[in-house]
């Protein structure tokens, strides 16, 4: 007996001891990753950790890292659940050169707002997160690059108004938007009652309690208001039961509209026949034909080093997010190293990187990613940077681009996202920046 | 609590409470100095929160024998509560919002308390998660409750009594500490009183406990009540000590079983039962990933990793209940008096509560 409680006394010693060491290399950029494997939202969480980390590896093999500088990061499991995204960050904030933080949640991003502006260290939300971190004055830490939520609702919102024939003909449409039972999902609810009352079509919202296994009361609901559209603003397991409901109540799968979370292969390909002809909004293409993704191949997977198990997934919606997650995240810190030098940054420099992100297409085809993604703008009050949007089509085999890149009505949007932004500072107490300088502690 | 009675001054004057004191001592003056943040903010500041949510519903369910499933619903109402106090009263000082949520919480809890008039055992657990099914449904569905932002989700303020702030890591896990045991000395006193003793009349024997005259109604809705006091406290420790954000799906049905566990695991009907058991339901996993992380985490990634902890929890969980189906806390005190059989008597004594 005493044997065995020695030994676990020291299997619970050496546990904390292994924690408390941690290793300090000099010349690292770190990148704390919270992702998720397991759970729901798995497919999406290893698509897009899967992109992220090959890119990052790209880097660090082709080119030695940034200017140098080595990437490093380590995984902690989510399950997209905020406590554990929490516990996550308590474990990994105080590794030396964190660069910024990305959660891929809404809820863990939400929890994380107030505790990175105090380490002062960015956190990165793209296509997704809380959309009035969009302006940087209020929110100097927060980044929800490409597209934010807003911007994805008036895109979508927009598509639907030129396949109808112009922004008039929206008048006597009815849109039923599906949306999931979580922060992610509620963000977008007031936007759609304002573009509704804009554009004045007829606009009902069901909730979908997450995960969304279950859902044949909502679209028992969607056959009784008998919709000329409906938004698919789904993440995870949703999505192909959406799809699959869809059929079975016989609502025509071309006027389901994916969101930007209800548009990777992993939604459709579950959904089989039923999701043939499913149309969504993306921000990055599919499809493993750009230099980058050849590089990646060769140069990451031809080592042995890529992260994706399966490898038919290379070029799939959700590693394609994450690489260009990873181009967006190097890029910004390879802007701060032109100003603060070549050395590991600390996060409020790799912020000021960040507010300096601007990729014209010239450089995105520089960085083998053209058609990819369109470009990005960042200014030190806009931390969306202006992202083009794009329609694609699942013609039962691979996504299709169905229009050009397309730009949501961001001077609608900025002012009410303003005036969120301001009732939050002024609920926080929070000083309101003027200018790019470093953001006054509180 | 099978200890025989005796007069309050004895038990204040023998050396029975050396014991917690010694630990209250440790919590107090070596772990906020000695311990990192993560250990504090990640590991004992929910564990504090759970253990104190576990203490309440072992009042309900290990002590006065009423089941309940409605835990999280408890929590959540605990700090929506304590938020709206907050935000709308701005003079309120926090520790009147702190027991007004806990009032709150435990208004609703004789609400939902009121089918235990009628309904017992697993009749009363399904009629319980009435409370989590409904309470999730309110918060989610009428704004006002989250300050009509639109995700649902709220943010705490930062903890401050009597111009005192708790911000760090350390502050943070003081506060709770302080109210979990302000909290659980109150419960070892109401349990000591007539009160519990009806509790534990009632769970042994309804109808004799009637016929001794013990008042069921009272008694079942006071059980309910401090029951739900209690978690709702436990809940503002939740949202303003450690996670510091709420959204109302963090309160779901898998809460009110982590809590219903901690307590079957830990021992039912025994105060520190819940703490052992809280300890075993949030510290352990975390031990266990950081001890997986840092042996494996070369080899299997995080996704693999997780999967065996289940694995591994799950195994012990099953291993624990035929090893000793009363809980940690029969295993630690059959270890303990084995250690102590040849220890001096007070020592002994000092051990037992």
């Amino acid at each position: 007996m005493r044997l065995s409680r020695s030994l676990r006394a020291a299997a619970l010693a050496a546990a904390i001891g292994l924690s408390a060491a941690l290793p300090a290399h000099a010349d690292e950029q770190f990148f704390p990753l919270q992702s998720y494997r397991v759970g729901p939202y798995a497919a999406g969480g290893t698509g897009f950790f899967g992109g992220f980390i090959d890119y990052l590896n790209l880097i660090n093999i082709r080119d030695g890292g940034v200017g140098g500088v080595k990437l490093a990061w380590e995984e902690g499991e989510t399950q997209y659940e905020v406590e554990r995204g929490v516990e996550v960050y308590d474990r990994l904030k105080n590794h030396p050169g964190v660069a910024a933080w990305n959660p891929l949640s809404v809820g863990i991003a939400y929890a994380m707002i107030d505790r990175i502006t105090k380490d002062k260290v960015p956190l990165i939300t793209i296509n997704h997160g809380r959309t009035d971190s969009t302006d940087g004055r209020v929110f100097p830490y927060v980044f929800p690059l490409l597209l934010n939520p807003y911007s994805e609702t008036s895109g979508i919102v927009n598509y639907i108004a030129s396949r109808e024939g112009g922004a008039d003909k929206l008048k006597s449409k009815k849109i039923v938007v599906l949306y999931h039972g979580s922060p992610y999902g509620k963000e977008t609810i007031p936007i759609y009652k304002l573009l509704a009352d804009k554009y004045g079509f007829s606009l009902e919202q069901i909730e979908v309690p997450h995960p969304g296994n279950e859902q044949q009361s909502q679209w028992l609901s969607i056959r009784r208001a008998k919709p000329d559209y409906v938004v698919l603003r789904g993440w995870g397991v949703m999505n192909p039961v959406a799809l699959k409901t869809a059929q079975k109540v016989g609502f025509p799968v071309d006027h389901i509209i994916g969101n930007v979370w209800s548009n990777s292969e992993e939604d459709v390909i579950p959904a089989g026949d039923a999701a043939k002809g499913y149309v969504a909004i993306t921000t990055q293409a599919s499809g493993a034909e750009y230099p980058v993704l050849q590089e990646i191949i060769k140069t990451v997977y031809g080592q042995g080093k890529g992260n994706l198990d399966d490898k038919k997934r290379i070029g799939s919606v959700y590693h394609n997010l994450g690489i260009v997650n990873g181009i967006l995240n190097v890029e910004a810190i390879r802007i701060a190293q032109r100003k603060f030098g070549q050395r590991t940054l600390t996060g409020d420099e790799v912020r000021w990187g960040f507010e300096h992100l601007q990729l014209d297409p010239a450089r995105v085809q520089a960085l083998g990613a053209k058609g990819l993604f369109h470009s990005i703008n960042v200014t030190w009050d806009n931390h969306e940077g202006d992202g083009r949007v794009t329609f694609q089509q699942w013609d039962g085999t691979k996504w299709k681009v169905v229009s050009d890149w397309i730009a949501p009505d961001w001077a609608f949007l900025r002012p009410i996202i303003e005036k969120s932004a301001a009732a939050y500072a002024a609920e926080h107490n929070t000083k309101v920046r003027t200018s790019d300088e470093t953001p006054v502690s509180q | 609590m099978t200890r025989p009675a005796r007069s309050i001054a004895a038990g204040w004057l023998t050396p029975s409470y050396l014991a917690p004191a010694i630990l209250l001592i440790v919590a107090y003056g070596v772990v906020p100095f000695a311990g990192s943040d993560y250990l504090l903010d990640a590991m004992l500041t929910p564990f504090l929160a759970l253990a104190l949510a576990a203490l309440g519903l072992n009042l309900l369910t290990g002590y006065a024998g009423q089941v309940s499933l409605g835990s999280a619903a408890f929590l959540a109402v605990g700090a929506y509560a304590a938020y709206n106090f907050n935000l709308r009263l701005h003079e309120l000082p926090f520790l009147v919002s702190l027991v007004a949520a806990g009032l709150v919480a435990a208004a609703i809890g004789m609400v939902f308390g009121l089918p235990s008039l009628r309904l017992r055992g697993f009749y009363l657990a399904v009629s319980t998660l009435a409370a989590q099914f409904f309470v999730q449904w309110a918060l989610t569905k009428f704004e006002w409750f989250s300050n009509n932002n639109p995700s649902g989700v709220i943010d705490a303020p930062p903890l401050s009594v009597a111009g005192l702030t708790f911000s760090g890591a350390a502050g943070r896990y003081l506060f709770s500490l302080t109210v979990v045991a302000v909290v659980t000395l109150l419960a070892i006193r109401l349990l000591r009183l007539q009160v519990g003793r009806n509790f534990i009349a009632l769970r042994d024997h309804e109808t004799a406990a009637k016929v001794l005259g013990v008042p069921l109604l009272r008694t079942k809705l006071l059980a309910f009540g401090v029951s739900s006091f209690i978690i709702g406290i436990a809940g503002v420790l939740w949202a303003f000590a450690y996670l510091r954000t709420v959204e109302p799906a963090g309160f779901n049905l898998d809460r009110s079983f982590e809590i219903l566990f901690i307590i079957i695991i830990g021992g039912l009907a025994s105060i520190r039962g819940a703490f052992l058991g809280a300890a075993f339901m949030v510290v352990f996993p975390l031990l266990l990933s950081r001890l997986g992380a840092a042996l494996l985490g070369d080899v299997f990634d995080s996704g693999v990793l997780e999967m065996s902890q289940r694995i591994v929890i799950g195994a012990l969980i099953i291993g624990l209940l035929i090893a000793e189906p009363r809980g940690l806390i029969a295993l630690v005190d059959r270890l303990a008096e084995r250690v102590l059989r040849r220890s001096p008597r007070w020592f002994r004594r000092s051990t037992q509560f």
